[in-house]
């Protein structure tokens, strides 16, 4: 077990986006979590990536209980996260995003008076990196001025620089082509592979992406899990099916609980 | 290439200035060293960490004030003691200020800085006896590495010595700066400045970083304000009034934040406008502030990032 979710429940003043959820993941699964609009699914890879506290309920990562203590020290912990929405440095280049990931994970974020230029170990980290996600003839071009596309990707590679255990991609695919969206995919699994990632957790709307990359599905519906199975399952399932594909677009958020 | 050219002729500049220009000029040159070791440090906070600090006086006012009342009161006359004196002094206040005012972004920032900036000035208006009030403490000569230089007439003093010294007290603190914004710390303070939420994902610790960044420029500060005071041989409040602060902001917003020489520049320029201004019309704050609009919105980048604009026009801010 790299990260357990156990009986997470969140309120935002009436509204309740998770209301008992647990979840588990192991070493080499690529699990999707998927669901409606309002199914609570960015509320928990908020909470599993300790940006939200949850109301009740408990994270544990890697036998150690996590809840509350905060984004910076988990990822020092070896959990990284990507974005919904994009997230990158806008006046930084490619490179430079990738060495400041190499350097917070190298613990040498306080290092005053040393070279950033002449330390190796991050200069040529961050080009095995930029290398491996495909950025490397973008690698001195300031982060606003790239395609969509490769935002997202520098976004991702960034978490990747890390060498963690486990990353939680917050819907990986959004925003971009469908063209783009198998290419970011691939790269993902085949980086994941590179640096011996260990799990992968992705909310993720596209199913066609959902079935075909991950190990094992959760589905969930107003703040709950509705099916937690492999994808197999999940396709034999009509029910499941109905609530999560068949109303994609405008579900009907979750009531109160 | 060609800001390194342009790095090397300001600094033959600088230690040809005494030998070639005026005395005027050699003498407006010594605020001009002063203000530029505080504006190192401030870019540090402002262009590289993206706080705007508008307390920084406080700083300036706390070296200005320690150089005073230990020549004056305590007997000791080494520039070296004073420049230290003021460092220590600098971080030791800067360390709480810093811890409470890291917590908070933006205008919430700058107002936090403002308000400690303004109990700062008031202490200094009200505590009579040790600051000597609005009139200030006078600052005795120092000596310099080690050395009296009490009988030398004081414009050769200024425009010699004291001058030499001031010079490579910059260079030392450019150098210092240099690496710090090239080093690995400097680089994570960038992250912060463009994406503080990003930058707490990758590990990061964002309000640790602030706080190192808001220290180091508040010695900074302190070290230039220290510098300050030999050539008017007096200290005052004003030194630490708001509107100081705002000066400095000014100094580089108009040279320009984004790159590591612009405020710099933005002292240079400031310096010599307003003292050409002032010569001409009583009303340079006038003027001043129609500059400072004018920068705002047509050269947002300062007068280097006019100078070296690189990025393409429809580069804009979002």
């Amino acid at each position: 077990m790299i990260l357990e979710a156990d009986g997470l429940r969140k309120l935002y003043g009436e509204f309740c986006a998770l209301d008992g959820v647990s979840l588990r993941v192991d070493a080499g699964e690529f699990v999707s979590i998927v669901g409606p609009n309002g199914a609570g699914k960015s509320t928990l890879i908020n909470i599993l990536t300790g940006v939200v506290r949850p109301s009740a309920g408990r994270v544990r990562f890697k036998d150690r209980e996590v809840g509350g203590v905060g984004p910076a020290r988990l990822a020092r912990l070896g959990m990284a996260r990507s974005f919904q929405l994009v997230q990158v440095f806008p006046d930084l280049t490619v490179l430079e995003s990738l060495q400041a990931a190499l350097v917070a994970r190298l613990g040498r974020a306080t290092r005053l008076f040393a070279s950033l230029a002449r330390d190796r170990e991050v200069q040529t980290g961050a080009l095995e990196v930029a290398e491996l996600f495909g950025l490397s003839d973008k690698g001195h071009v300031p982060a606003r001025h790239l395609p969509q596309g490769d935002k997202k990707l520098l976004d991702i590679a960034s978490a990747f620089a890390l060498k963690p255990e486990i990353i939680l991609l917050d819907e990986p695919t959004s925003g971009v082509s469908t063209a783009d969206k198998t290419a970011i995919m691939d790269t993902l699994v085949a980086a994941s592979q590179q640096i011996g990632l260990s799990a992968i957790v992705q909310v993720e709307h596209d199913m066609d992406i959902v079935f075909a990359y991950s190990n094992r599905i959760v589905a969930l519906h107003q703040g709950r899990v509705l099916a937690d199975a492999a994808p197999s399952t999940i396709l034999a399932d009509q029910r499941v099916l109905d609530t999560v594909i068949g109303r994609r677009a405008g579900a009907p958020r979750a009531p109160a609980c | 290439m060609k800001g390194r050219l342009a790095v090397a002729l300001g600094a033959a500049a600088l230690v040809a200035a005494p030998l070639v220009a005026s005395t005027y000029h050699a003498l407006l040159m010594l605020p001009f060293m002063a203000y530029a070791v505080v504006l190192l440090g401030l870019n540090l906070l402002f262009g590289y960490t993206g706080l705007v600090s508008f307390g920084h006086a406080l700083f300036i006012g706390l070296g200005a004030y320690t150089g005073a009342f230990l020549t004056t009161h305590a007997g000791v006359r080494s520039l070296e003691v004073i420049l230290l004196a003021a460092a220590v002094l600098g971080t030791l206040v800067a360390v709480p200020v810093a811890a409470l005012c890291v917590r908070y972004v933006k205008i919430y920032f700058g107002m936090l800085t403002l308000a400690f900036g303004m109990v700062f000035y008031t202490f200094l208006l009200k505590f009579y006896r040790l600051t000597g009030g609005d009139e200030g403490t006078p600052f005795l000569r120092p000596s310099l590495l080690g050395r009296n230089l009490d009988a030398m007439p004081k414009i050769d003093y200024l425009v010699g010595p004291y001058y030499y010294f001031s010079l490579a007290v910059l260079v030392l603190a450019a150098l210092g700066m240099w690496r710090i914004v090239h080093s690995p710390f400097g680089l994570c303070l960038k992250t912060i400045r463009d994406n503080p939420t990003k930058a707490e994902t990758l590990g990061i610790g964002v309000a640790r970083h602030r706080f190192y960044a808001f220290v180091i420029s508040a010695v900074y500060a302190a070290v230039g304000g220290a510098l300050l005071g030999p050539p008017t041989g007096n200290v005052d409040p004003t030194l630490a009034y708001w509107t100081h602060s705002g000066n400095i902001v000014f100094m580089t917003l108009l040279g320009g934040f984004s790159s590591f020489f612009g405020p710099v520049v933005g002292a240079f320029v400031f310096i010599y406008l307003q003292n050409w201004v002032m010569s001409v019309v009583p009303y340079w704050r006038l003027i001043f502030g129609a500059m400072l609009a004018v920068i705002v919105i047509l050269a947002p980048d300062g007068l280097v990032g006019l100078a070296t604009r690189r990025r393409p026009a429809l580069a804009g801010r979002p």
